[in-house]
Parts: C-alpha cells; sequence; structure tokens
C-alpha cells in the first residue's frame, strides 16, 4: 500500500475520492431509510382525517359544562354565568402569570372552549360539574400539583406556566360549535 | 486529542474498541472466499431490516381476530409509509430464506460443517428452525384466509404425535380451534423470536471466528500469506454484494410486491371456509412435499402391526429433512471438505441440489397423481443423500490432491488464468 | 459457473408461487395503464368506475377498507368528495339519549356498505355472499384480468353442462356456475364524459377503479421504486469500483 502512494499520487486521490463518495453514499441512503420509519410514527391518513368534530350546545344552561373529545383530549365547553363573564373581565392583566385578555379567548362571551389539559404536566382539572373543585379563582383546579385557573381558564396560581389551551373552533350557528 | 482519552476511557472498562478492531477490521479471512461467501453478512443485515420493520409495523397491528385484517390493511392504506415498510417487511421473509438457503447450500458444497466447525454448523440448523417458526407465525398474522388455513394445518401437524397429540394442539392453540388465544401468542412470539435468533447469530459469528471462515479449497489457513483483514478487503466486498442484493429486494418491493405472496391472503379469514389450495409460502414448499410424501403406515412387514401411522410419519419426516442436517458432520466424515477436490462428491451434491428443487416444485403442486409418486420418490432421495450415500462416499471417495495452502491454490489459479 | 447456477436456483424457486397460485382457467391479458415500471391510473376510466360501482356493484357489493376521502387520489376535488359522501347515509352514534342515528356520510367515512352484515347479505342474495371489492384485484391470481374477464365472460352454459337453480354460467369463474347474473349491459350508465357504455368499457373502468381501491398508493410505489433503484444502481458501482480498487493490490 505504501508503494502505491509513491507511484502515483492520482492513485491515492482516486481511492481517496471512491472512499468519499462510498461512505457519502451509505450516509445518505442510511438517512433516507429513516425518513420512512420515523414519519410511520406519526399521525395516519386516518387520524388526520377524523380532526374536526360537531358538538351540539343546545342544552347547556348558564353556569353548566359538557367535556367532549377532540383529537383524544378533553375540550371544556362551559355556558359561563354574568357573574363568571364579569371575574373573567375584571381583571389586571398585570396579575396574569400569562397575560391573555378575556376576549381574546372566547368568541362568544358566554362560551368558554378550552382544551381541558393542565399545562404543567397533563392532567385534566376540575371544575366542570358545579359540584367540582373550582379553585381559588371559581374556575378549575388541577389536583395533581395544585394549580388554579380563572373563570377564562387562566393560570392565577401553581406549578402550570400557561393558559389551558384553546383549540381552534367556530360557531357553525347558535347552537352547534365545530371543533377543529 | 480529547476523543484518544475518551476512547481510552472507555478500552479500559470495557474493551469495546480492541474488540471491533480484532473481530471486524484485522480479523485475518481467507483470501480466497468467494461470492458464496457474502450470504453470511447478508443473512446478518436482513435480520436487521426485518426486525426494524417489524418493530414498526408492531406499533400499527392489532392482534385480534376481529382487527388485525383491518389493521394491517390500515398500515398498507393510511400509515404514513406503511405500504413500504409492510412490503419490505412480507418480502423480506422470503429474500431471508433465499440468501439464508443459498448460505447452506454453500456450506453443504464446501464442507463447511466438518471440523473444527460442527457446533457452528449445528447453531446454523437452530436458528433455521427459529426461522421457519417465526415466518410461520408472522404468516399467520394478517388474519387472511392462507393465515388460518395455514395455521389450522400447521398446528393440526401435532396431533400426529401419539397419546398427548391432540392435548398439545388444544394447549398450543389456547382453544378448541384455532382462534384469538392463538392469533395473540402468534404475535408475541413471533416478536420474541428475532431477538432469540439474534442471540444465536452472535454465538453463531463467535463461534466463526475461533478458527475463522472456510474457504473455496476447504485447507485452513496457515500463514499470514493465506488471509487478508476483514476490513477493506470484505467489508467492500460485502458492500458490493449488498447493493446486488438490495437491487433485487427492491424490485420485489417496488415492482413485485405480492409475487410472492397468495392471493387469498387478502380474502378476510372465514374459518368455515377453506379455500381451494392450500400452499405455504414458498420457501416451506420442499418441506410440505416431504410431509406430503409420507401416505402411507410404517409398520412390521407382513403382519397388521402398525408403528408409526402415516400422518405421524410425515411428521416426523419432515422434521427430519430439516433435522438430519445437524447430524451432518458425522454423516459425511470424509477428511476432504470442499466439493472442489472431491468429484464425486460435488456431482452428488448438484444431484441433491436438483432434488431439493423437485420437492420445492412438488410441494407447490396438488397431492395427486403423479405428483405423490415424484413426491416420494425425491424424499426418498432427500433421505438416501443423507443417510447413506455421504457415508459410504466417506469412506470410498478418492479425493484430489489437496493444495499445501490457500495461498498455492490461489497462485495456480493465476497461472492457469482461471477466473476467479 | 456457480453463479449461473445461483440464478437459476433463484428463479426456479421464484416461479414456484407463481405455479403454486395459478389457476387452471386461462385469462385473457389485457394491457393495463397501472402495469409496469411506470404505471398510474386512468383517472378518467377510473372515475367512471366509480359511477358505475355506484350505480351498479354497491347494490350488493361494499367497499369497506375505502373512504371517500380517497377519492381524492382519483382527481376529484373537497368539494365533490363532500357531495359524493353526502349522498350516502351512515349510522352513527349513540347520541346523547343513547340512540343510534342516521347521519349523512362525511369525507372520512368509509364507503357505506349496501348491507349491515353477512347474514343480510346472503338472506338478500339467496344465500350467496357479494364479496367486499376492497382488494378484489390483489384476491384474486392476476386480480385485473380476472375481474375485466369475469364481468365480459357471461355465456350460455354449454349443452352438457347442467346448471343450478339460480346460477348463471361464467366462462373465467372457477366452476363456471355464478350466483351473480350479469350485471353490465350495453347502456347500463350513462357516463357524463360522453363516453360509450359498453360492456367491455365499463368492465375497464370497473377494473382501472378496483385496482384503485386496493392499492391507492401503488403509483407512489412505483415512482419511489425508480427513484431507489437508481440510487442502488449508484451505490452498487461506487462500491464495485471500490473493491476492484482495494483487490488490485492483492493481484
Amino acid at each position: 500500500m505504501s508503494k502505491d502512494k509513491k507511484d502515483s499520487n492520482s492513485e491515492t486521490s482516486r481511492r481517496d475520492f471512491l472512499n468519499m463518495t462510498g461512505s457519502a453514499v451509505g450516509a445518505v441512503g442510511v438517512a433516507a431509510c429513516a425518513v420512512p420509519f420515523i414519519q410511520s410514527m406519526n399521525p395516519a391518513a386516518d387520524t388526520l382525517a377524523l380532526a374536526t368534530i360537531e358538538v351540539d350546545i343546545s342544552k347547556l344552561e348558564a353556569g353548566q359544562g359538557m367535556t367532549v373529545t377532540w383529537q383524544g383530549k378533553p375540550v371544556f365547553i362551559k355556558r359561563r354565568t354574568a357573574q363568571e363573564i364579569k371575574e373573567a373581565r375584571n381583571v389586571d392583566l398585570k396579575d396574569l402569570p400569562d397575560p391573555e385578555k378575556d376576549e381574546d379567548r372566547v368568541q362568544k362571551e358566554e362560551w368558554l372552549v378550552a382544551i381541558g389539559i393542565c399545562t404543567h404536566l397533563g392532567c385534566v382539572p376540575l371544575g366542570q360539574k358545579p359540584t367540582d373543585v373550582h379553585g381559588d379563582f371559581n374556575g378549575y383546579f388541577c389536583p395533581c400539583h395544585g394549580s388554579h385557573y380563572d373563570t377564562s381558564g387562566r393560570i392565577r396560581r401553581g406549578p402550570a406556566p400557561k393558559n389551558l389551551a384553546v383549540p381552534p373552533y367556530e360557531f357553525v350557528n347558535n347552537t352547534t360549535i365545530k371543533i377543529g | 486529542m480529547r476523543w484518544q482519552q475518551t476512547k481510552d476511557w472507555i478500552e479500559h472498562r470495557l474493551p469495546i474498541f480492541s474488540f471491533l478492531d480484532k473481530e471486524l477490521n484485522k480479523y485475518p479471512a481467507p483470501k480466497n472466499l468467494n461470492y458464496m461467501w457474502n450470504f453470511g453478512s447478508l443473512a446478518g443485515i436482513i435480520l436487521m431490516i426485518m426486525i426494524a420493520t417489524g418493530i414498526f409495523l408492531a406499533m400499527h397491528y392489532t392482534p385480534h381476530v376481529d382487527h388485525a385484517f383491518n389493521s394491517v390493511e390500515r398500515i398498507m392504506r393510511d400509515v404514513n409509509y406503511g405500504w413500504l415498510i409492510r412490503y419490505i417487511h412480507t418480502n423480506g421473509a422470503s429474500m431471508f430464506f433465499i440468501v439464508v438457503y443459498l448460505h447452506i447450500f454453500r456450506g453443504l458444497y464446501y464442507g463447511s460443517y466438518k471440523a473444527p466447525r460442527e457446533l457452528l454448523w449445528i447453531m446454523g440448523v437452530v436458528i433455521l428452525f427459529l426461522m421457519m417458526g417465526t415466518a410461520f407465525m408472522g404468516y399467520v398474522l394478517p388474519w387472511g384466509q392462507m393465515s388460518f388455513w395455514g395455521a389450522t394445518v400447521i398446528t393440526n401437524l401435532f396431533s400426529a404425535i401419539p397419546v398427548i397429540g391432540d392435548d398439545i394442539v388444544t394447549l398450543l392453540w389456547g382453544g378448541f380451534s384455532v382462534d384469538n388465544p392463538t392469533l395473540n401468542r402468534f404475535f408475541v412470539l413471533h416478536y420474541l423470536f428475532p431477538f432469540l435468533i439474534v442471540g444465536l447469530a452472535g454465538l453463531h459469528v463467535i463461534a466463526l471466528h475461533v478458527h475463522g471462515s472456510n474457504n473455496p479449497t476447504g485447507v485452513e489457513k496457515k500463514t499470514k500469506k493465506d488471509t487478508v483483514p476483514f476490513h477493506p478487503y470484505y467489508t467492500v466486498k460485502d458492500l458490493f454484494g449488498l447493493g446486488v442484493f438490495l437491487i433485487v429486494f427492491a424490485l420485489f418491493i417496488f415492482y413485485a410486491p405480492n409475487y410472492l405472496g397468495h392471493p387469498d391472503n387478502y380474502i378476510p379469514a372465514n374459518p368455515l371456509v377453506t379455500p381451494a389450495h392450500i400452499v405455504p409460502e414458498w420457501y416451506f414448499l420442499p418441506f410440505y412435499a416431504v410431509l406430503r410424501a409420507i401416505t402411507f403406515d410404517i409398520g412390521i412387514p407382513f403382519t397388521d402391526i402398525v408403528l408409526i401411522e402415516a400422518k405421524f410419519g410425515g411428521v416426523l419426516a419432515m422434521g427430519g429433512a430439516v433435522g438430519i442436517l445437524a447430524l451432518l458432520p458425522w454423516l459425511d466424515t470424509h477428511p476432504v471438505k470442499s466439493a472442489r477436490y472431491r468429484p464425486t462428491f460435488r456431482k452428488f451434491f448438484w444431484f441433491f441440489v436438483i432434488d431439493a428443487l423437485v420437492l420445492g416444485w412438488v410441494g407447490g403442486k396438488p397431492a395427486e397423481g403423479v405428483y405423490i409418486y415424484i413426491g416420494q420418490a425425491a424424499t426418498a432421495y432427500y433421505f438416501f443423500h443423507f443417510l447413506i450415500l455421504l457415508p459410504y462416499l466417506s469412506r470410498n471417495e478418492q479425493a484430489m490432491p489437496l493444495p499445501a495452502s490457500i495461498d498455492d491454490a490461489v497462485q495456480a489459479r493465476k497461472k492457469y488464468g482461471a477466473k476467479k | 459457473m456457480r453463479s449461473i447456477l445461483s440464478i437459476v436456483l433463484f428463479s426456479v424457486f421464484f416461479s414456484f408461487s407463481a405455479l403454486a397460485a395459478g389457476g387452471n382457467i386461462h385469462l385473457p391479458e389485457k394491457e393495463w395503464s397501472f402495469d409496469g415500471f411506470l404505471g398510474s391510473f386512468d383517472r378518467a376510466s377510473a372515475q367512471r368506475g366509480l359511477q358505475v360501482y355506484k350505480e351498479v356493484c354497491a347494490a350488493c357489493h361494499g367497499l369497506d377498507l375505502v373512504s371517500y376521502r380517497n377519492l381524492e387520489i382519483l382527481g376529484f376535488n373537497e368539494n365533490e368528495i363532500k357531495a359524493i359522501a353526502a349522498e350516502y347515509t351512515v349510522v352513527d352514534g349513540p347520541n346523547d339519549e343513547g340512540e343510534m342515528f342516521e347521519r349523512p356520510a362525511k369525507p372520512a367515512d368509509r364507503f357505506s356498505n349496501p348491507f349491515t352484515n353477512e347474514q343480510a347479505a346472503r338472506a338478500a342474495n339467496n344465500g350467496a355472499y357479494p364479496p367486499d371489492l376492497s382488494l378484489m384485484t390483489e384476491a384474486r391470481p392476476n386480480g385485473a384480468n380476472y375481474v375485466y374477464a369475469l364481468l365480459t365472460g357471461y355465456k350460455d352454459a354449454p349443452k352438457d353442462v347442467k346448471m343450478m337453480d339460480g346460477m348463471y354460467y361464467n366462462e373465467y369463474f372457477p366452476g363456471h356456475q355464478i350466483a351473480m347474473a350479469s350485471p353490465l349491459s350495453d347502456d347500463l350508465v350513462e357516463y357524463a364524459d360522453g363516453t360509450e357504455a359498453t360492456v367491455d368499457q365499463m368492465a375497464q373502468d370497473v377494473v382501472n377503479f378496483l385496482s384503485w381501491a386496493a392499492e391507492p398508493n401503488l403509483e407512489d410505489r412505483k415512482k419511489m421504486g425508480l427513484k431507489v433503484l437508481i440510487f442502488l444502481a449508484f451505490f452498487t458501482i461506487i462500491f464495485y469500483l471500490m473493491k476492484k480498487r482495494i483487490w488490485s493490490d492483492l493481484h
């Protein structure tokens, strides 16, 4: 092999070139193979196709809530009382860990729609039923690690960093919400 | 420099680098290995491909009689690249058997089973058994017509065992027919077995590296002149072989993905209707032919005493057709390994190959008319080859003179200008 | 010599499964647009095939594995798919009262099945079970040609064949006696694109549609295959050259 080197430089450079191309081709091949495997773990076409649901909300009275499943997650729909709406709006944004106006979180002030998953570690907070614990801010309370949410689903105290997320939704008509 | 220190630190505690260097880099391999020696590493690569695709398929598959078929179709239609992963897996099974069968025939031709490689060979036979079990159970999982009836027929083989046969079959099924418990345990075992194969393949390689690869001359390596380091000589040769193999593999995956499968398996399992022709996958056909060849009871001649009923006889013969390979080191005791220097053995080797092909062909035919007799003749020859011919040749065959060393053989071939 | 023999080995082994799978009836071989290395679906034909399926086949045969949303591949847009789906009703539920209810199908739903279960299908069809068509072209040997041959293979029974009650003679059906009456006749449907609806044309259209239904990813598969093969050819050549170079030291 050492004799080779002395013999001709073009010989070695051609070998280097082949070596490099070979390694590159191998690396590209392995990388390309990884794509389908990783992609296969993402949601499949049928899962994606079921990404919207329609909910009939005509039966809810003020102060009542219902929980529906959207993409496998609980979604809180609550018809808020006048008192609750007032509480949600009369808040100084400076007091909020994750400042957001109630007006930006709801489309119609009576209706709160939020994903019922605590933004701390994913438990489902209490507060949908009148008999539930509502926490110190009269909204939701996560029993896992003690996060308190207000009537707009905003985090007020506890370890959770963010407000309850609002899913994309629209009012199809006065009594039907389409989520997703 | 930093890397060197890290390496040393690890090496001191776990000598992994020197191990890899010794076994994959410097490992001295005979320099005259031909392309038939590609199939060992190729089999290892396919095993890895099968495990990788299998794991990702298992993430989407549902082992329940009501959902299995549809979950496979969901993989084919809805899961991202699911069709690709499944086609790799189903065709990979066939590729695995092609490669392993060629690997075995290589061993048969060059006497790779002889001392000091008997255990290496026997572990290979055990791997073959496990592969067959894995492949069979995997074929059941899509829960199509062939899955169901294949499972029924093969598990019923065990009912041939005298006295306890029926109890064993009930045990295998976990019920009174092939049903949900059967599917569930097959899924579990289909997932487990490949890892046993990995372990055995590891031992297979460890045993191989004790004395090193056999080679086309069958003469053991003696001096450094006989060998080359595994890397880069055989790594690059194996990679080239891998490329050729992957082209064949890809042609099946992308352009004939269902060619090696059976259309009936795209019909959901129906326990009330048996398909007109039950045929196992092609790689089982030779053994299937052996199973069907025993159509007669075996007993004491001229009496009515039956020792082995036909059904049990077929099962024994089929198991024996694979199992007999394990005895090969003691059936062929001729001191010369390679068929290259054993002209008579070589001739019979090719007869044996033809016989195996005939068995495969008969296995795919209906068990009627002339096919029965062809199957019986081929089965008889199969066992004749191992049990009578090889021991006879061991004692009586005059071999050609062996080269003094591998290097000598290589030099002599070069002189004659023979193609490698 | 050995390499030649191994090629023989390969080919012989491969021919086994084909032999094993083949029936005794010889099917006429037609050329299909989805055959071959660059095969793709004839969309106009497959769309017509959908029409024949909806107006004729769907009276008895389900297409359980296919969703309306899949029709996108055949060139329908979102609104067309919604409209096609809305022609059908599916059973959903239970609702809040615990009742199952009917609603118009949505793109995410599977093709609606004419029967609720196998028993109902048999009861309505003289005891015969019209098989699901989702995988028909894959579930029969040489499936595309088989479906075409079956649809066009109705004949009067030869004199020496005694037909059973309610059975029809078909040249290509295994056993020749099929419970399905000839489903197609000329001008049975009126094609929107003006194509003349002959039996032959409709049979071809149905085959195109069902071949798509059986393997909607066929085009992706063939396209990817070409790329993979080009890459592998390159891979193999590179390593062949490297191999030659490295081994040349030895000689």
